[in-house]
């Protein structure tokens, strides 16, 4: 058994890709969290393929491809608020429409610019491709956005609660909300290597929606979702690695189900386990 | 003393609010009362610049609302609020101090205090670490009294506070209205009852996309104040939950 385990962690590529895995089945779910209280899961697969024009322009000039993800990522996020605030259209028609937009044009561009840019790696993850800078990397991005989120937990937490509330206080909704994008993109990008774009969007939202059946505050649901996203990337790259299939899918699956077993098992929640489940007092 | 001249606001192009001027004076506990869509809600957004507003301006002492937001607490509509959220009612209310400690810092001791205190008030403190959704409307409602009672404003703003809660509730709310008044406080709260609980107001401001009437209950709602806001005679003004047909007409 513990050779079974320790096997995989002979190559450094698997120690890179784990450490990655690690690091993003944290830092996922702490910001999916703010997605999925806003009621805006779905927004994180918008970002997350919003930034394949960033990569193919930043690789095309040569420049680092974090930076063009990252910008790519954010105009995306603006652009869905400006349709918002400026029509009336609906976000769920502004995030589709963006969503396939930005990808048709990083998909055009990639062939354009006749870009060496492995997209099958940057669809669905590929752990051979893991080096020690992106390990770092990551491990960066990891503290930087932790930290901030730390730092700003009650004007996110007052922000996705009750935004007029917020707004009426004084708080800069706007740069809140352009931060939190930001906090998005950047997690989009550190786990882009692991779990690839497409697939993302599983681990921003299934541990922290797991946790959310299984506790009461945001925070706990950000600390439980932290602890059930590493277990799914530590497992999913094991399975990735024996089976030699891709890391993502795997990531994805144990994740959705550690969530039907806390649809199921949940103490306070759980379709089985819950003892009374009444509805709601209403007066 | 709240000083609103000319307010004009148009919501995507249709005109909602047209040329609104009232004085509130301080210490007074005002309602705003009108039909659906008249624009209360609107108003009440527009004077904390939540929406913009075509022209006018809305000033607080000699100086714009907008620009002393630590003096004004504003309880948004109950329908507005995500009450699944994963928080508990401790933590709601001490949003109200979201602005008096440092990014990143705990609440200080005092606030800590304020927010047990503003709990207590409304009977909630029991209740500090239940899930807000657990809770029944007018708990809901009591929950986000306490939060404006915390932020210690100097105006507050309410939303329809009292829809859906119970007699008790509505009981208790007005005695802490009543309360808060003593302490100086000046509110503006929009409603959608009718009736005796009127009375409970020093002052009206009768809405229908203009401002129709302002004053005590008993000498704005005249029938012809009310045909003008609701397009109805009075006795075809249906009272849901009125005990007495507008006894003071």
């Amino acid at each position: 058994m513990l050779q079974w385990l320790l096997e995989p962690l002979s190559f450094e590529f698997m120690r890179n890709a784990m450490m990655v895995g690690i690091l993003s089945g944290i830092l996922c779910p702490v910001v999916g969290s703010y997605l999925l209280v806003q009621r805006m899961a779905l927004l994180g697969d918008v970002m997350a393929h919003s930034v394949l024009p960033g990569l193919a322009i930043a690789f095309f000039l040569k420049i680092n491809i974090l930076i063009g993800a990252f910008v790519s990522g954010v105009i995306s996020a603006l652009l869905i608020a400006w349709i918002r605030s400026q029509t009336r259209v609906k976000v769920d028609a502004a995030m589709a429409l963006i969503f396939s937009s930005f990808f048709a044009l990083g998909v055009l561009l990639i062939t354009l610019l006749r870009n060496k840019l492995e997209l099958d790696g940057f669809l669905f993850g590929d752990i051979l491709g893991v080096s020690q800078a992106d390990v770092l990397r990551t491990g960066g991005i990891t503290l930087l956005v932790l930290a901030l989120v730390r730092l700003f937990y009650q004007e996110l937490f007052f922000y996705t609660f009750d935004r007029l509330g917020a707004q009426a206080m004084g708080l800069p909704i706007n740069a809140i909300y352009v931060g939190l994008m930001s906090g998005v993109t950047l997690t989009i990008i550190a786990s882009m290597q692991t779990i690839g774009v497409v697939l993302v969007v599983a681990l921003l939202v299934g541990p922290a929606t797991t946790a959310y059946l299984l506790v009461k505050e945001l925070h706990q649901m950000m600390a439980v979702g932290a602890l059930l996203g590493t277990i799914a990337s530590i497992m999913g790259m094991y399975t990735s690695y024996y089976l030699n299939v891709p890391s993502g899918p795997c990531i994805v699956l144990i994740s959705f189900a550690f969530f039907m077993l806390a649809v199921l098992f949940s103490p306070s929640q759980g379709l089985l386990t819950a003892k009374t489940r009444s509805p709601k007092p209403t007066s | 003393m709240l000083l609103v001249q000319c307010l004009t606001v148009n919501y995507r192009n249709v005109s909602a609010l047209r040329d609104i001027s009232f004085k509130l004076r301080a210490g007074a506990l005002v309602g705003l009362i009108g039909p659906n869509g008249a624009g209360k809600s609107t108003l009440i957004k527009a004077l904390l610049g939540l929406i913009p507003a075509q022209s006018g301006r809305v000033l607080y002492g000699d100086r714009p609302l907008i620009q002393q937001r630590r003096q004004v607490a504003y309880v948004p509509q109950r329908s507005q609020i995500d009450w699944d959220y994963p928080t508990t009612v401790w933590n709601v209310v001490m949003l109200a101090r979201s602005r008096h400690h440092g990014w990143g810092r705990s609440p200080s001791r005092q606030s800590v205090q304020i927010v047990g205190d503003a709990l207590g008030r409304v009977g909630m403190l029991d209740l500090k670490d239940r899930p807000i959704g657990a809770l029944s409307g007018g708990q809901q409602q009591r929950v986000f009294l306490a939060r404006a009672i915390a932020q210690e404003a100097d105006l507050l703003l309410l939303d329809e506070p009292l829809a859906a809660v119970d007699k008790k509730t509505e009981a208790l709310v007005f005695q802490i209205y009543d309360e808060l008044k003593a302490e100086g406080k000046t509110m503006l709260i929009s409603c959608h009852e009718w009736g005796g609980i009127l009375n409970h107001y020093d002052e009206l401001l009768l809405l229908n996309q203009q401002l129709i009437a302002q004053g005590a209950p008993q000498e704005i709602m005249t029938p012809e104040n009310i045909q003008l806001a609701y397009g109805l005679l009075p006795h075809q003004k249906h009272f849901h939950d009125s005990v007495e047909p507008l006894f003071f007409c």
